[in-house]
């Protein structure tokens, strides 16, 4: 339709003609392109942050809950004192009241095991439990206590019970043996069929043949069966007793010496299994012995296992026992020096911006300030974090690993943040509000502060939210002046005290062997970014309540 | 003046006999006012003077010195870093770079209005209230709630808005909000008003209303109006300066500049020859 009606024009330029047609194409094709391109860039970082809460929730969400035992105590007066009820024999009581459930066990060594299917901190359950109630001293009372990091792992499926014993390379040299045809059953044992040269090399002459290296033979005689292999590691497959079973051999027939014989070798137990089976595997090495599995089993059948919400991630303080560590050290260390890091750099900021963008003349002084400003935005946490090490600790002798100074730290790296948005909210706020409140006769400083910094607001809040909910998440500066300190009780909090935060919790437990770190590192991550999502939330409610029209 | 079309003529006519009067000594004294912007002059030498309680109009094309000039007179240059003016400006035989004289207090004398209806984006009291408020001029809330009443009668608006006085200000029509404006000019009692195209933004209803309250305030008030109508100009004001290029062409009666100017600049431009 377009081509008739508009066809050639009296200009000169024909805008039916294929070239032109072929350019609009062209300039069609490059909006979708663009287009494309765009969509493909936002598909692709959802998809990555998609990727990262799937795989942050899946590691992360065992650790809200615990696995827990109930234990059924009874409060004898006679042990615990009503005047001191702190300072009963606690891991006495409960010990016995978990024994009570299992009593054919017997030995030192068992109920030792058996005493570790609790939390080590279970002691200190109970008695936070009776400080609390002292009236329910004499009576009968049912506490849950936390299972100890296997058990807990155990139950929520996280580790087995057993696991692999052998390699997958392992198993690969055992089939390559297998297809050779020399290994069969016997007796119910496996055995390998293998030719092996008794080597008189090997046989001393003094000693003769009770002496003689037969390990050594059997080696050689593998040997021949992996001619490409270097590894040696298919000696395993043998079991180590091979050799007293080819000496017996040989002890039979002296004769044999200096010839092939075939003999029957016992496989060494993984592989034994692997032949019998089809699977080779072996008991979880966090577990002390199967007996345990046992054990935890008939609590479970008895329903004594319970897997309640993990409160304690919020309310208890770190602990080397993933099971009991909490982020209320941390919480409260970031709490602290976010409020620090707020009242120090939020004032000092907003004043810098009104300073640099309504009073300062425009000269090469300025001029410097603002680019070096611009610039502190771009300078790595860390070094501000050196600076705080330098300055706050070492020169004026502050306390480490205080929240005051992890405040302090980051507020510097806050400042320039809010400076920059600053200055940006307060020139978005239209000239002729200035014009307006100068016409009536205000001074300058009633046009910053009447006008326009209240219409800045909107903007600064936003801005210095942002900031806060970058040093958040700040870890560098924080370990550098000592933020990550071990707070295993929550008593201790102040501005000056050894603290802990929540990027610091986060890093010190992602270091942590035990296997519930793991799950915990990624709730504590959820944690954190929990709080900066909500304090986004406020940043965009703060703007959309406090924007005005004008 | 046969370029003129038979309206304009009208209008003209009419006005020629309440332009006659005479006024004693001029409210503002201009004497070779030049204005830089950086290297570039603006302005070159305006000699101009404004007689009391009346409407002086300055028209032009754009961009020729009459607003530049409009904002000498209340020092609204001075917050421009790279302005310099030169030459002498005196309100009352007071110069006004006097160095006694305070800049914040001639603003407060000197109400200005802008092209672009400019209210606080706060309340309708607020914005009238806010002058008074900073430069003391109330003794006690009973007495800014009057100023801020005088100030909407004199502006015409208190029938309009007195029920909503605590709603924002930047929720009235497009006129309201100019008069609103005018109102807080002259809320700090002021005794010359400077206007910079107050009506450009309105339309013609808003605009005959302004129009008219700039008569009404003539009557006590000295007020100086840029605009680029040239009926506008016609209908308020009694005398006219025309600016070309940065010079003050020729100032008079209005009658006399839209009738028979003595500069062959001033007719083509009030012919439309350019502009």
């Amino acid at each position: 339709m377009t081509d008739t009606t508009l066809g050639s024009t009296g200009s000169g330029h024909d805008w039916s003609s294929p070239a032109s047609r072929r350019r609009v194409k062209r300039r069609y094709a490059a909006d979708r392109r663009l287009q494309f391109y765009g969509i493909a860039a936002i598909g692709t970082a959802m998809a990555l942050l998609g990727v990262l809460f799937v795989s942050l929730i899946q590691a992360g969400y065992a650790a809200f809950t615990t696995t827990k035992v109930e234990l059924s105590i009874f409060l004898d007066p006679a042990a615990i004192s009503q005047e001191k009820p702190g300072e009963a024999n606690y891991r006495r009581i409960v010990r016995d009241a978990f024994k009570a459930y299992f009593p054919d066990v017997t030995g030192r060594s068992d109920e030792r095991s058996l005493y570790k299917i609790m939390s080590s901190g279970s002691d200190y359950i109970v008695r936070d439990y009776v400080v609390g109630n002292p009236g329910k001293i004499g009576e009968n009372v049912k506490i849950l206590v936390p299972v100890s990091d296997p058990f807990d792992q155990l139950y929520k499926r996280i580790i087995p019970r057993r696991i692999d014993a052998l390699s997958s390379d392992r198993i690969a040299l055992f089939d390559a043996l297998k297809q050779q045809g020399v290994l069969s059953v016997e007796d119910g044992a496996g055995v390998a069929k293998v030719s092996v040269f008794i080597d008189p090399a090997k046989v001393p002459s003094e000693g003769g043949v009770a002496a003689a290296d037969y390990d050594a033979m059997i080696k050689d005689g593998l040997r021949s069966y992996f001619r490409n292999e270097y590894s040696r590691s298919y000696e395993e497959i043998i079991s180590a007793t091979a050799a007293e079973k080819l000496q017996s051999v040989v002890a039979a027939d002296p004769s044999v010496v200096g010839k092939i014989v075939e003999v029957k070798l016992p496989l060494a137990a993984n592989y034994d299994n692997l032949l019998q089976t089809g699977q080779a595997t072996i008991r979880n090495p966090r577990f002390g012995s199967d007996v345990e599995f046992a054990w935890f089993d008939s609590l479970e059948k008895r329903g004594l296992i319970a897997t309640p919400f993990t409160w304690e991630l919020f309310f208890n303080a770190d602990s080397r026992f993933p099971e009991l560590a909490g982020l209320a050290g941390a919480l409260s260390g970031s709490l602290l020096a976010l409020l620090i890091c707020f009242v120090l750099s939020f004032p000092i900021g907003i004043a810098t911006a009104v300073y640099l963008e309504e009073f300062a003349p425009k000269n090469r002084t300025t001029d410097l300030i603002e680019v070096n400003i611009n610039n502190l935005a771009a300078v790595p946490s860390v070094v501000f974090g050196l600076l705080g090490l330098a300055l706050f600790l070492n020169t004026f002798g502050m306390p480490r690993s205080a929240p005051l100074v992890g405040g302090m730290v980051l507020a510097l790296m806050t400042l320039p943040t809010i400076i920059v948005a600053t200055r940006a909210a307060l020139k978005a706020v239209p000239p002729s509000i200035r014009e307006a409140a100068l016409g009536v006769g205000a001074s300058r400083h009633q046009v910053a502060l009447h006008h326009v910094l209240p219409l800045a607001m909107p903007g600064i809040l936003t801005g210095t939210i942002i900031g806060l909910a970058q040093a958040l998440g700040e870890t560098a500066p924080l370990l550098l002046i000592g933020m990550n300190a071990f707070i295993p009780s929550v008593e201790n909090i102040g501005l000056t005290e050894p603290a802990m935060a929540l990027p610091t919790q986060i890093f010190s437990w992602a270091d942590s062997p035990e296997r519930g770190f793991v799950s915990r590192t990624s709730a504590a991550i959820l944690v954190l970014l929990g709080f900066l999502v909500m304090m986004n939330l406020l940043a965009v409610y703060l703007r959309r309540k406090l924007e005005r029209k004008w | 003046m046969q370029q003129l079309d038979a309206g304009s003529v009208q209008v003209l006519t009419s006005l020629k006999s309440s332009t006659a009067q005479t006024i004693g000594e001029p409210k503002i004294v201009a004497r070779d006012v030049s204005v830089y912007y950086g290297e570039k002059q603006a302005l070159f030498d305006v000699d101009v003077n404004v007689p009391r309680n009346s409407v002086m109009a300055f028209i032009g094309p754009s961009g020729c010195g009459k607003s530049t000039f409009l904002r000498c007179i209340n020092r609204m240059n001075d917050t421009i870093p790279i302005a310099r003016v030169e030459g002498k400006i005196a309100i009352d035989g007071q110069d006004i770079d006097d160095p006694e004289l305070d800049v914040v207090e001639l603003r407060a004398r000197v109400g200005m209005v802008f092209q672009k209806p400019n209210p606080f984006p706060k309340s309708i009291y607020e914005n009238v209230a806010y002058g008074p408020r900073i430069h003391g001029l109330a003794r006690n809330k009973a007495d800014l709630d009057r100023i801020v009443e005088t100030s909407l009668q004199r502006a015409g608006l208190l029938k309009e808005v007195k029920d909503r006085l605590q709603e924002p200000g930047t929720g009235l029509s497009g006129g309201q909000q100019q008069r609103l404006c005018i109102a807080r000019a002259i809320a700090t009692s002021p005794d010359i008003i400077l206007m910079d195209e107050p009506c450009s933004a309105l339309d013609p209803i808003a605009t005959a209303r302004v129009e008219e309250l700039i008569d009404e305030l003539r009557q006590t008030l000295t007020i100086i109006i840029v605009t680029h109508s040239m009926q506008q100009a016609a209908r308020v004001s009694q005398r006219t300066a025309f600016f070309h290029l940065g010079v003050l062409v020729e100032e008079d009666e209005t009658s006399t500049i839209f009738t028979n100017p003595s500069d062959q600049r001033t007719q083509d431009y009030i012919t439309g020859r350019f502009g």
